[in-house]
């Protein structure tokens, strides 16, 4: 545990100095929120499996374990991470998966890792080296500060090992394909899940939708029958899709990302669109006025995250509240009262 | 301040009759579902929207009143237990169901409403919402987002954390915050998953938006008998390892089995040592599928007999028997202890002939009916309140499983919540920096301690009491 020691002296000399500090995993999420400000504290290193119980679907992981070996481990054992968080070429690790709250393409049917952690161990700002959750799946001992790290992006302190559960591997998965046009896509996608069927992915992108179905060859092959289009051989398309490997992607120099009801109208149809979620996640590739669109989207429970093209030092996530921002104030002072983890790179104000 | 001015400040803001400060009217609230626990609050206030609620709460902030919540008052922790000095707020009149949206599968209500009644509103729809406690009759959603509540199907489909996708909350200075997103992704931290679970401690949830599921196509339940409970126990893991996520996963002890036996005759073998209820549920194939590999995990562990739901009705009286369980027990005992600890599935049979010993060493009887598929144990320990000192046997037999839990790598509640019975016990899952850090979040967001005081987690004060006894 010298590592663990090091870095618990490492934040008791940055609160002593009053020095900032920027914890790094693979760094593969640069794009995501702020810049990155003060002494660079790499958890890379601190990587590898701490107990694995395949029969019970729980890995206990330290924080610097990429995403790709994570997977590679449970693959094994023919189980997988249920919210398929995107691997960035193999830098992507489960801490920094954690605090960024990412998932891919199947996260209205099985979630993100938030919905799949169940203990993490953290160091706080006090240099501190605490464990909540546990290894079992149900925990209501104390508040969950596991999940709270989700999406924290390293403000409340460092994620030193996380417990993750798993689940069995799909026997096999199968994609339908039809061409259609995004306000209908939006339509069928919602008509498609009301119904009972092994659905794990609905998206639609350059004029054609995609439904991805996953279970026993045999399952899928009869739900695929209840879904008009044609059956398209795997050629890739989700995983380029969780990567964000798509000329969309590429192409885009202003890009938004957007959370909302799944059923709310296609908008600014003239501007260039990727649909995932079956609707609740809406990437659009345009420079458009921030105001204009939080109006265009406020009423379906939206959220913006301005991913590219955003004034340097402008807050990319969305505004809150005078309350929530309170809130989140104090929190962030009752984990890390000196202020040294990320500051700004979730908020300019935090 | 006296209660009676007080009482005057809150019929300024709420319709009279709902500030209730009458001894006898207060009666039905000074406990919840465990009754051992019994205080009388000051007021009971019912407000009847998320601004009354506001209101109230910035005179309770602004005058030091201590706030117990409560819902439909079916906790089995003493959560809701009252405050003798502060007001128990009421958000029974909260129970309309604003908006149920069956395209995106959403559905938006106030914390009044019972668990049930959402899944009766959505069933025309075709949609249900999943978490499913076995108060689910009474318990309010309010109540199921303070404990994080489970039920016989989370195993499959998660507890309220995982079903819940938005929650308007009041802070304790009367603001009112929106905390997660329809759209599912929502930036910074979770502070809605802090919120779910947190016991009435760090806010007041005035609406709650659920994500609703498809109804399912098919489901069929298995029910299975052994000899052993060993053998059910390590069947249980086997299923879930051959990579099969039932439904709903339950075991029974003879004890159990024999009392729900008697009381709603479900069919169960009597002379069995163990029962397992497997549900599994999903398009026609998929059911099919699932029961074949299942029933052959389960001959391979020697089961005694398997029979498999052959219609609705089958599978509602297979399910009758585990579901009438608890109060089966109240026939033979006239008291019981509800625990709730879970352990990892592997340590099943060990924690359990452990149970078995420590109830020979206590002479007190113990019931074993649990969600077995999540390892999460629900002991009833069968005592008489009337014989002296049989109440605190009991409970020192109750902590003795809870410590065993925590050995065996599980933790001291899986879904019934801390509340003030499990308060000790908070000291064998946290060290004293953990629950400091615990305390830090409650003082950061309910500075003067006014929202649920004296629960959930032990205070540094309490912690030194306990460590010293």
């Amino acid at each position: 545990m010298t590592a663990i020691a090091d870095l618990q002296d490492r934040v008791r000399a940055a609160v002593a100095a009053q020095q900032l500090l920027c914890i790094v995993g693979g760094n593969s999420k640069r794009y995501l929120g702020g810049e990155q400000q003060g002494d660079p504290i790499d958890m890379s290193a601190w990587s590898g499996v701490v107990d694995y119980q395949p029969s019970e679907l729980v890995i206990t992981v330290r924080a610097g374990t990429t995403i790709s070996e994570l997977q590679q481990v449970l693959a094994r054992e023919n189980q997988v991470l249920a919210s398929e968080p995107p691997e960035f070429d193999g830098k992507a690790t489960v801490g920094g998966t954690l605090a960024c709250n990412l998932s891919g393409p199947s996260r209205p049917w099985h979630g993100s890792i938030r919905d799949h952690v169940l203990g993490v161990r953290i160091i706080n700002g006090k240099g501190e080296h605490l464990r909540f959750g546990g290894q079992v799946m149900k925990n209501v001992a104390g508040y969950d500060v596991s999940r709270l790290q989700a999406g924290a992006m390293g403000t409340l302190g460092i994620l030193t090992e996380v417990t993750l559960k798993v689940v069995p591997r799909p026997e096999a998965t199968t994609t339908v394909r039809r061409t259609i046009g995004a306000s209908d896509a939006l339509r069928v996608m919602n008509q498609i899940c009301r119904k009972p069927l092994p659905v794990s992915g609905a998206c639609w992108y350059g004029g054609d939708m995609y439904v991805r179905l996953a279970g026993p060859s045999s399952v899928i092959a009869a739900a695929a029958g209840e879904i008009e289009g044609n059956i398209l051989p795997d050629d890739g398309f989700w995983s380029r899709l969780r990567e964000m490997d798509l000329p969309f992607f590429a192409d885009a120099n202003d890009l938004w990302c957007i959370s909302l009801r799944s059923t709310h109208d296609h908008f600014r149809q003239e501007e260039d669109w990727l649909i995932d979620w079956r609707g609740a996640r809406r990437w659009l590739a345009a420079s458009c006025d921030r105001d204009t669109l939080v109006e265009q989207t406020g009423e379906a429970g939206g959220e913006l995250w301005q991913l590219r093209g955003a004034e340097k030092g402008a807050d990319v996530f969305p505004e809150r509240s005078e309350a929530y921002r309170k809130m989140l104030l104090r929190l962030k002072r009752a984990l890390d009262p000196a202020g040294v983890f990320n500051p700004g790179r979730l908020y300019s104000w935090l | 301040m006296d209660t009676a001015a007080l009482a005057a400040m809150f019929r300024d803001l709420v319709d009279a009759q709902y500030v209730v400060a009458a001894d006898e009217s207060k009666r039905p609230y000074e406990c919840d579902g465990l009754s051992v626990y019994k205080e009388m609050p000051g007021l009971v206030v019912m407000p009847s929207s998320t601004e009354e609620v506001r209101a109230i709460m910035r005179l309770c902030h602004r005058r030091k009143v201590p706030v117990v919540v409560r819902g439909a008052g079916t906790g089995l922790s003493g959560g809701a237990l009252p405050n003798p000095n502060g007001v128990l707020l009421s958000l029974a009149r909260l129970s309309r169901i604003l908006q149920i949206d069956p395209e995106a599968g959403l559905a938006r209500v106030q914390p009044g409403v019972t668990n049930l009644a959402i899944s009766e509103a959505c069933a025309p729809y075709g949609l249900f919402y999943a978490p499913d406690p076995s108060s689910q009759i009474a318990c309010s959603i309010g109540g199921n987002v303070a404990e994080n509540a489970g039920g016989v199907h989370c195993l499959k489909y998660g507890l309220t954390v995982h079903n819940v996708v938005q929650l308007t909350v009041v802070t304790v200075e009367g603001e009112i915050i929106t905390v997660g997103c329809e759209g599912l992704a929502s930036a910074g931290p979770d502070l809605m998953a802090l919120v779910i679970g947190s016991e009435g401690m760090l806010g007041v949830v005035t609406e709650v938006t659920v994500r609703l599921l498809p109804v399912p196509s098919h489901c069929q339940v298995i029910l299975a008998s052994f000899d052993e409970l060993e053998h059910a126990g390590d069947a249980v893991s086997a299923v879930i390892a051959e990579g099969i996520i039932p439904a709903g996963f339950e075991m029974m002890d003879s004890h159990a089995i024999r009392a729900a036996e008697d009381y709603v005759g479900a069919g169960y073998d009597t002379d069995a040592e163990a029962l397992l209820l497997c549900e599994l549920d999903g398009t026609e194939e998929e059911v099919r599928y699932s029961i074949e590999q299942v029933t052959e995990v389960f001959r391979g562990h020697g089961a005694r007999s398997i029979r498999v739901s052959q219609n609705e009705a089958e599978r509602l009286l297979f399910w009758k028997g585990r579901k009438s369980a608890f109060p089966a027990v109240g026939r033979i005992s006239p008291d019981y202890y509800c625990m709730d600890g879970t352990i990892p599935r592997r340590s099943l049979s060990r924690v359990l002939s452990e149970i078995s010993r420590l109830s020979h060493e206590y002479g007190l009887r113990v019931a074993n009916v649990f969600h077995a598929g999540d390892g999460n144990l629900h002991p009833l320990i069968l005592f008489d309140e009337s014989k002296p000192g049989e109440l605190q046997k009991a409970e020192a037999f109750g902590a003795e499983i809870l410590r065993l839990c925590v050995a065996a790598g599980g933790c001291i509640t899986g879904e019934h919540g801390v509340g003030v019975e499990k308060l000790p016990q908070m000291l064998d899952q946290f060290s004293d920096a953990e629950l400091a850090q615990l305390n830090a979040i409650k003082d950061a967001l309910d500075p003067d301690a006014l929202l649920n005081p004296g629960k959930g987690v032990p205070t540094l004060k309490r912690c030194q009491e306990y460590r010293s006894t």
